[in-house]
Parts: C-alpha cells; sequence; structure tokens
C-alpha cells in the first residue's frame, strides 16, 4: 500500500525537509486554524510518553481537529494477545491519520505498511523519531538562521541516543561539522561513523565535556547519559559528573551557541543554565507543536 | 589413471543434480543446514576440510536430484559468496550458476534484534542487501545494519 507516511528521517529528501520547516514556520505565525476540521487522529501510545503525545495532541486540537487514542498499552486488547496487525487495520477504519510510539523496532514501518492512511512515528524503541528530528531541525533553523555548515556538538549517550542518530542523518544534507562528545561505553556506533565518512562529513571524537572541546560550537546538543545503560556501575559513576553541563563552561563558547536537549532532562544541565541566554530546549519543546502541525498536513495533503 | 584423476574420485560422480562447491570448510556444515539437506531423501556427499588452491580448505556438497530454488541460491550466497553452483544432467554440467546476493531478502534471515518487530509479529522478515562486497545487510523493519556472519538465515 503506497500511502504517504513518516516513519523514518531517510524518509525524508532535503527539499522535503525544507518544504516542511517552512511550513512549521508558517504555523508558529499563526497556530490556530480550522485545517483540520472534520478530521479524527488516532494517537496510539504503547508506550508512555508526555511531551510527545502531548504536543502532537495540542498540535492537532489547535488545528480544529479532534483526536482518540490511549497513553497506556495496558488499556489495550494487546494484553488479549491481538497482533499491532489487527490493530492498526481497525484503527485506521476509524481516523484519518495515525500517530504511533511502540517500544518494538519497526512497528512504525510495519504499521505504515499494514494501514491505508497515512501513519507518523512518534518513536520506535531506539530506533526512529523523526518529528523530533523536525522539530530539532526547526530549532536549529531558527536560532542559527541557516542549516548550512554549522558546528554541532553532541553530548552524552550517542550510542543508544535515536534522536542523536536521526539529526545525524538529517543534517548529512547540510554540510556540519560534527563532534561527538560520550564517554567510552556510550560512543557513538560505528554504523553512524560510517555513515559520515561516505557522506564526507568532518567529525571528531571526545570523552570529555570541556571548554576547549564546545569553543567553536554552534549547537550543543545535550543527551541525558542514563545510569541503566552501564553494564559496569563503576564506569557510570566515573562518567556522570563529567557531562553535566554548568553556566562556567559556557562562558568562553560562541555567542550565538545555542544548548538542545531533546528531554525530559534529569541533571545533565544544570538549573541555572536555564536562566542563560543560551539555553534554548524548552523553546524547543515548543517547536515540537509547529513541526508536528506541518508533518500532519502535509500527510493529509492540506 | 594421473594425478589430478584421483583427486576427483574422492568425492563420487553425479548423474544428475547439484554440485555446490568452492564452500569454506568452517561454513559447510551451515550450508548443509539452511538448505536443510538434513530432511532431504537424496543421495548427498559431502566433502570436508579438502584441499583447494583458491581458500586453504574447503568443503563440497553433491546432492542427486535436487536442484536448488532461487531463494536458496541466496541464502548460499549470504553464507559463502565465492562458492560455485553446478547444475549437473546426464553426468554433464549443463549450468554454472554463479552467486550473487539479491538486493533485498523476504522471509528467509532472521533479524538479530530481539525487539525488532520482525521478532514480535507473525510476519516475514525483509532485509535490504546495502553493501554487496562488505557484505552488509539492513533490516527493513529495526533499521540495524548486520554483517553476513551475523545474519541468522532460517
Amino acid at each position: 500500500m503506497s500511502v504517504k507516511s513518516l516513519v523514518s528521517i531517510s524518509d525524508y529528501s532535503k527539499e522535503k525537509i525544507l518544504q516542511i520547516l517552512d511550513k512549521a514556520a508558517a504555523f508558529e505565525k499563526n497556530p490556530n486554524q480550522k485545517i483540520l476540521d472534520g478530521k479524527v487522529v488516532a494517537t496510539l501510545f504503547f508506550e508512555p510518553s508526555t511531551r510527545t503525545r502531548l504536543s502532537f495532541e495540542t498540535a492537532v486540537n489547535r488545528l480544529g481537529g479532534r483526536v482518540i487514542g490511549f497513553a497506556d498499552a495496558s488499556t489495550t486488547s494487546g494484553t488479549k494477545g491481538e497482533t499491532l496487525k489487527d490493530t492498526i487495520k481497525m484503527v485506521s477504519n476509524y481516523v484519518d491519520l495515525i500517530v504511533m510510539r511502540n517500544p518494538i523496532e519497526g512497528a512504525a514501518r510495519y504499521a505504515s505498511e499494514i494501514s491505508n492512511i497515512p501513519v507518523i512515528n512518534a518513536g520506535d524503541g531506539a530506533n526512529q523519531h523523526p518529528t523530533q528530528t523536525m522539530l530539532d531541525l526547526y530549532s536549529i533553523k531558527k536560532t542559527q538562521g541557516r542549516l548550512d555548515n554549522l558546528n554541532i556538538c553532541m553530548v552524552g549517550d550517542l550510542k543508544y541516543g535515536r534522536t542523536v542518530h536521526s539529526l545525524i542523518m538529517a543534517m548529512s544534507h547540510f554540510n556540519p561539522t560534527f563532534s561527538f562528545i560520550a564517554p567510552d561505553e556510550l560512543k557513538l556506533p560505528e554504523q553512524h561513523k560510517m555513515f559520515c565518512k561516505s557522506q564526507g562529513i568532518k567529525f571528531e571524537e571526545h570523552s570529555e565535556l570541556n571548554e576547549q572541546n564546545i569553543a567553536d560550537t554552534d549547537i550543543l546538543y545535550m543527551t541525558r547519559v542514563q545510569k541503566e545503560r552501564f553494564t559496569d556501575l563503576f564506569e557510570y559513576e566515573k562518567v556522570k559528573n563529567v557531562y553535566i553541563l554548568k553556566n562556567s563552561l559556557l562562558e568562553h563558547t560562541k555567542p550565538n551557541l545555542k544548548i538542545l536537549h531533546p528531554l525530559p532532562r534529569v541533571n545533565e544541565i544544570e538549573q541555572e543554565v536555564d536562566e542563560n541566554e543560551k539555553a534554548y530546549y524548552f523553546q524547543q519543546a515548543k517547536n515540537g507543536v509547529y513541526a508536528r502541525q506541518a508533518v500532519i498536513c502535509d500527510l493529509l495533503g492540506l | 589413471m594421473d594425478k589430478d584423476n584421483k583427486k576427483e574420485l574422492k568425492v563420487a560422480a553425479l548423474k544428475d543434480g547439484t554440485v555446490i562447491d568452492h564452500i569454506p570448510s568452517d561454513k559447510l556444515f551451515k550450508v548443509i543446514s539452511i538448505l536443510k539437506l538434513e530432511d532431504c531423501k537424496c543421495q548427498m556427499t559431502f566433502g570436508f576440510n579438502l584441499d583447494s588452491h583458491k581458500i586453504g580448505k574447503k568443503g563440497i556438497i553433491k546432492v542427486a536430484e535436487k536442484f536448488l530454488r532461487q531463494d536458496e541460491v541466496n541464502k548460499v550466497a549470504v553464507l559463502a559468496p565465492n562458492a560455485k553452483i553446478n547444475i549437473i544432467k546426464d553426468y554433464e554440467v549443463i549450468e554454472k550458476k554463479t552467486l550473487e546476493l539479491p538486493d533485498e531478502f523476504i522471509g528467509s534471515m532472521k533479524c538479530m534484534n530481539p525487539k525488532c518487530i520482525t521478532n514480535n509479529e507473525p510476519m516475514a522478515s525483509k532485509f535490504i542487501t546495502i553493501d554487496k562486497e562488505k557484505g552488509l545487510f539492513k533490516c527493513h523493519y529495526c533499521e540495524r545494519v548486520v554483517k553476513s556472519e551475523d545474519l541468522i538465515i532460517e
């Protein structure tokens, strides 16, 4: 079935990315419109989420559409052994668009193949979360005035962080220079370094977050170093404080630097940084509504 | 009888069937397994650790009255890309198949990722060949990239 869906950021060409970002900018100027009047969107969250679900639902509500769905898989027939296929077949008969988060990787791709209506992947395990990438791109473009030729520094869990992997893929269209800062246990997997090399993208790797390593950075993309990712807790104790961003680290950074974080944040960014004009993570989350409005309307051909 | 002919006789001649030659020795039993030859009623001869100028030690499989389907040939291509498959009719080689990895595999390989949808729903797996020379494949669903030696062939 060849219905348009958004499953992976690689489904979007460079032109499509730019087109969606323009659309998002238009929604930021005018977020309340009746474009989705009469449309029903299902948000199927088989795994908990606050930001993503609420921002999708806000996006739909502000455009005059209605939302059905669930935020907890334990209330669904999945607990009775219903397959994902049957759930998607049924829901796609009810609504105009499906937004799905599922901890099983590839679930969204499979759903998009079964469904006769568009499916948006709102996260499938450690695999993809393309609307997060779109709001990251939107935030980068908005704060830097461009996407091309930027120095992007990614910090923290670069091994399991799906937002990191998708952002690398998306930014590959715009000649970035990457700096990857991660503890040994959470370094960027070979697959993604090979991708950078194949695209001729310059990158360097460091194991310490210090002034020197972020001196040329335009975008500082922070992620959470999760304790549960470490097989050796001794290693975690050694590194946990190395990746905490404080105001003192930001003193000599470029004036245009902005700090992004896909959130939730735990302790990797000190509370004091929230007041720093370089902090942008809360506005970034707000941009998610506009980026999602743009993606939804594009998939529905509106 | 010259020296070369004596070597040939180590493996029985075949009237009709398939010869898979130049299998690296360490892959022989795996090839037997993925082709499910143990369930086959045909006559078979296996050669193991035979001397090979090209690859050191090689394995060979001769199966009477069996001709491989394309999906079976593809599976052999993943495991032993340099193997040679000859089709024999009336003691003559009537066709030599060169192995080439197909652009995609549907249903014949299992994704190693336990969290992949293909291991959690009754559905067929699908892999895309992304680098034929290096033998790299990407799961169409969970998007993990795996090397041929890490693939589980069913």
